[in-house]
């Protein structure tokens, strides 16, 4: 109504011709950029094929063969299962052992980290660039490098990957951690600034009731996360599951059915946490919304 | 003819009843008020129209087939001659107002066309026409949500009959509009009925614009329908049964007509 006493409205064939050009102008870029990424994916592809010490053409119809042995020779030894189970249970738990250790000193440091870098709530606001690149390099360097390093000073076991874990939990938590602080009300901050309480105490006592679901909810994916990632840890040396299952693979032949037995283990393992975890968080994320029913 | 019947529906959330044995006939294209406190039940009746929420017993037919036995494609083609409209406007606040517009159009296209915002220069000329005739096509390139309020109203309103469809549901079309904007979308909605002889079913929390825009007007109480006939059979009393008010309700108390407005604003500054 106003708008239309302002400026007088253009002609409508002027708005579809205009429109109808933006929408032509859009399909050409459209189309130039899936062209690019066509032509990325093909040389990249041939790019890795050539590098390839077997060829993937070559290989392709062997993927089945190693898995097709294990399972041969854990069926043909079906009976000794169970007892492979329990030798290795002690390897599973270790695994989870360090996953857990790993989520909470990294989860720690993430509320930490996160409440120093996000706008509003920074103890330091002029330091907020400087926490969130420490985020950002913590959560760049991949845990297997720094538990290499790590093993290489601290010698094997799984301490080592217990810190590579936490140091790339911070960063990689921190992030997640700082986008859900940001959704936060900054009323009862000030609320709480307004009677004198300090940094820690309004963090603490303002931010942390309204974000703590969701940091939970954050903190149990990526313990399933960290499983995972110890379990691969072992293969470099850090113990636990992934350390039988590197060994149990080198012998060859004969040892197939603890391999079996360790990759059942482990798959069953991830399975309950993930199972018990999503549960977990659905009761987090819905459960406040039927007490207020 | 009859076009549309409503018949005993009946939809119950847990223990609540929201929809209590609904029953009404439509033999002809008009527009239709559906009136009632919020809880009333009104926006439960017009989803279950459209099939956005499953009845627990009861049947509407449409040309007499039970549009609430469908499922799948059938399904989404009802769905797609039934265009609704939402107090939240639901637009894709991201894309621009001719694609919110085209999206009327989803179910006749194919996944892959759609999904790369491919339409038919066709299409793309024929959503610009219906902004034309809401008066918005101005804003065709805009992203959606730069609009106003109103202005996104339209923008629904215009993916409505970009469906073609033949009853189009509006379920408190004007509730989160201002005054101006409502009686804008409200007349609207009743042009569109006139001129292309659409049915349209306008759930409205207020007495006043019922009665002005409406033909008829159904009242709907605690989920029963209470109350079924033209604007002038609604009397004071009437209403008063339908908002289960007592005697100190009146109509200009519910009031959000520019009328009353300037009414206001005339006594401020007398």
């Amino acid at each position: 109504m106003a708008d239309h006493a302002l400026h007088a409205p253009q002609p409508i064939d002027t708005i579809r011709d205009d429109y109808l050009a933006l929408i032509r102008r859009k399909r050409t870029y459209g189309a130039i950029l899936l062209a690019i990424f066509i032509a990325l994916m093909t040389s990249g592809f041939i790019i890795a094929d050539d590098r390839n010490a077997g060829g993937f053409w070559d290989g392709l119809h062997r993927i089945f063969d190693f898995p097709a042995e294990v399972i041969a020779e854990a069926a043909q030894k079906a009976d000794q299962l169970p007892a492979h189970f329990v030798t290795f249970l002690p390897a599973m738990i270790e695994t989870l052992n360090i996953a857990g250790a790993a989520t909470l000193t990294g989860a720690i440091g993430a509320v930490v980290l996160s409440l120093l870098a996000t706008r509003g709530m920074a103890k330091w606001p002029r330091l907020i660039p400087v926490f969130r690149r420490m985020m950002d390099i913590m959560r760049a360097v991949p845990e297997i490098v720094i538990a290499l390093i790590l093993i290489f000073v601290l010698g094997g076991g799984p301490v080592p990957a217990m810190i590579a874990i936490a140091f790339h939990t911070v960063g990689a938590l921190g992030k997640l951690f700082s986008e859900v602080n940001e959704n936060a009300s900054l009323k009862p901050v000030e609320g709480l600034e307004s009677v004198g309480a300090n940094w820690s105490q309004r963090m603490w006592l303002g931010v942390i009731p309204q974000v703590a679901p969701n940091y939970v909810s954050y903190a149990l994916l990526r313990f399933e996360i960290n499983i995972r990632a110890s379990a691969i840890l072992g293969f470099v040396g850090a113990g636990g599951i992934g350390y039988e299952l590197k060994n149990a693979m080198s012998w060859g032949k004969g040892r197939y059915d603890e391999a079996a037995a360790i990759f059942l283990i482990l798959f069953l393992t991830i399975i309950l946490v993930d199972q018990a975890s999503s549960a977990l968080r659905n009761h987090l994320t819905h459960g406040a919304k039927r007490g207020a029913k | 003819m009859t076009l549309l019947l409503v018949r005993n529906l009946t939809k119950r959330f847990g223990a609540n009843t929201a929809v209590d044995n609904a029953s009404f006939e439509v033999s002809a294209p008009m527009m239709i008020g559906v009136i009632g406190r919020s809880g009333a039940g009104k926006s439960t009746l017009l989803r279950i129209i459209n099939r956005l929420t499953d009845a627990t017993t009861g049947a509407v037919e449409v040309d007499g087939r039970d549009v609430l036995t469908l499922s799948g494609s059938a399904k989404r083609a009802w769905q797609s001659e039934c265009a609704m409209i939402f107090q939240q406007f639901n637009l894709v606040p991201r894309m621009d107002v001719v694609s919110n517009v085209l999206h009327g159009t989803l179910n006749r296209r194919s996944t892959m066309a759609t999904a790369f915002n491919l339409y038919p220069q066709s299409d793309i000329r024929r959503a610009i026409d219906i902004l034309d005739r809401l008066g918005i096509a101005e804003h065709a390139a805009k992203r959606a949500e730069a609009l106003s309020g109103g202005q996104q109203q339209r923008v629904a309103i215009a993916r409505a009959l970009m469906q073609d469809p033949k009853v189009i549901l509006a379920d408190e079309p004007i509730a989160s509009l201002d005054p101006m904007n409502a009686e804008i979308v409200m007349s609207t909605l009743r042009r569109i009925h006139v001129e292309d002889r659409r049915m349209v079913i306008c759930n409205l929390h207020t007495l006043d614009t019922a009665r002005r825009y409406c033909d008829r007007v159904i009242g709907m109480r605690d989920g029963r329908i209470v109350f079924d006939g033209t604007p002038d059979q609604l009397t004071t009393a009437a209403a008063r049964d339908i908002y289960g008010a007592d005697d100190s309700f009146s109509e200009a108390t519910t009031s959000t007509e520019i009328a009353a407005l300037d009414r206001a604003q005339n006594l401020e500054t007398a």
